[in-house]
């Protein structure tokens, strides 16, 4: 839990969140997504630290499930739905980038510091796992209430469902199940995300923007 | 560390100061050239600058005072302070001593403070734009290096450079070093006036920062500057190579360490060839972000 290469995969998702949340294209948007869908793909191979030898087939099923249906399927079919869309850029947020980005670092600081309290303290190197959770799923939060577009909103609810999985990479020895499960609610997020682009956004909303009803 | 080897890191220093500082700027311009398919100027074409500019006479306009006259000299001077403060190579820096962090980080301040100030003596519009500009972006790289340089204090519960560079390593704490790390290159690109904050061969006054606050400066105190912003991108670069790197123990440290600094002279290189310069109105935020992420590896440092 404590290896290394773990933790900087973390921080990459961090990162990758306040990528998510300044860009403005929503394609670089859709390609930051896609590098944080692989990145904690990897994450359940490195998940016992370093230890490559017994290294359990259903966590290298797990991982390939993961990398490519958040890396590769699920952004696949949001950049087709963006071919097909007018709009290439997010406009007019709720929330402005930059001020939006401060919220983000505020949660972001507050996740670092609740996540010592909240990790169980069995296992080392937990705090920062709940941490990148919590922030992961704050940001997708915030991305997903603060702007207009479905693109964008469809991104905020996979950011938040990504930190979902971090937070499940603490239960991954206890109970492998819950990531079987995590596997599966992707997968409703991939036939959920399908329903909107191909149905809804084309047909309903012709400028793929929530419209106020007013 | 016996006397012997306490005098071969000296010179050792010495030598890298006055030959591979220098050398820094030639590589990074020998990378831009050879990316962009042109041959470019030689590695050694800044230390030919500087012999001929030294030769050359100095032109003052009649409206400077001494501040003008001083800022090149004072800002060199800061630098070469720092310079003996941060560790480069192996063992302690010659004046290391408890909380030198601080010194380092206003030690940048002052020469930052001289440059800027000469600048605005000159009354040229230009400059003092260019003076503004520089301090905005100057005063936002502070938190950044600041709050990196405590996280890595707090990790190693010393506040000498010298103890806490090497101390604060990758096995013991991945994600704060990884944070700082990153937030030092951002700073590394803005103090040494590097593309995504400043363009070196940008040659429209309105768009330059740095350089247009040393357009009036020539001859000998032009090479002053020139070599000035030569030894920061030296010592920043010596800083981020030390995080990176292990330990360096003995002389054969030097030989790690040179390429390592050469390396981010290439890396950075590539990075002006591959990236365009950002919105004057993004780089705040940019310097932001940089504060930020030195800002989380405090906290997961401290919590």
């Amino acid at each position: 839990m404590s290896g290394s290469l773990f933790s900087s995969l973390l921080v990459v998702v961090m990162l990758l969140n306040f990528y998510c949340i300044g860009a403005s294209r929503l394609r670089a948007l859709i390609r930051a997504v896609s590098l944080q869908g692989v990145v904690l793909g990897l994450m359940p191979l490195l998940v016992h630290g370093s230890a490559t030898a017994d290294l359990p087939v259903l966590h290298v099923v797990v991982s390939l499930v993961t990398a490519l249906i958040k890396g590769v399927v699920i952004p696949q079919l949001l950049l087709r739905a963006l071919r097909a869309l007018p709009i290439k850029r997010e406009v007019e947020p709720l929330i402005g980038t930059v001020p939006s980005l401060v919220l983000a670092a505020l949660a972001t600081a507050l996740a670092i510091v609740f996540g010592q309290r909240l990790a169980p303290a069995s296992t080392p190197g937990a705090a920062l796992v709940v941490a990148t959770a919590l922030a992961t799923v704050l940001s997708g939060f915030l991305l997903l209430v603060t702007r207009l577009k479905a693109v964008t909103q469809i991104v905020g609810y996979l950011v938040l469902e990504n930190g979902v999985f971090v937070f499940g990479m603490l239960l991954v020895e206890a109970i492998p199940f819950f990531v079987e499960l995590g596997i599966l609610l992707d997968l409703v997020v991939g036939i959920f995300v399908m329903g909107i682009l191909i149905h809804h956004i084309h047909r309903d909303f012709p400028t793929g923007q929530r419209e106020d009803p007013s | 560390m016996s006397l012997t080897d306490r005098l071969l890191q000296l010179t050792l220093l010495a030598l890298t100061l006055a030959f591979v500082a220098p050398l820094l700027p030639g590589v990074i311009a020998k990378v831009k050239a050879a990316i962009a398919g042109r041959r470019g100027p030689t590695l050694v074409q800044l230390h030919r600058d500087l012999a001929k500019l030294w030769k050359k006479d100095m032109v003052r306009s009649e409206t400077t005072s001494w501040v003008f006259s001083a800022g090149p000299a004072v800002t060199l001077v800061t630098t070469l302070f720092a310079a003996l403060i941060v560790p480069i190579g192996p063992g302690p820096a010659p004046l290391a001593f408890e909380g030198d962090l601080i010194l380092f980080v206003y030690l940048l301040a002052l020469g930052r403070f001289f440059t800027t100030s000469a600048a605005l003596d000159t009354g040229s519009a230009f400059e003092g734009m260019g003076a503004a500009r520089d301090l905005t972006f100057a005063a936002l790289a502070e938190v950044a290096l600041l709050f990196g340089l405590l996280a890595a204090s707090a990790h190693a519960g010393s506040r000498s450079l010298s103890t806490l560079l090497p101390t604060f390593d990758a096995a013991t704490s991945t994600a704060p070093l990884l944070l700082v790390s990153a937030a030092f290159a951002i700073v590394l690109l803005t103090e040494s006036a590097r593309v995504p904050v400043d363009d070196p061969n940008t040659h429209l006054e309105l768009t330059m920062v740095h350089e247009v606050m040393v357009l009036d400066h020539s001859g000998p105190a032009l090479g002053l500057v020139l070599y000035g912003a030569a030894l920061k991108l030296l010592v920043l670069a010596a800083l981020i190579a030390h995080l990176l790197l292990p330990p360096l123990t003995s002389q054969l440290g030097w030989l790690a360490l040179l390429p390592t600094l050469l390396g981010l002279a290439a890396l950075i290189g590539l990075l002006e060839s591959v990236t365009a310069r950002l919105r004057l109105s993004h780089v705040p935020a940019f310097l932001v972000a940089a504060a930020l992420l030195s800002g989380f590896g405090f906290l997961l440092e401290v919590t």
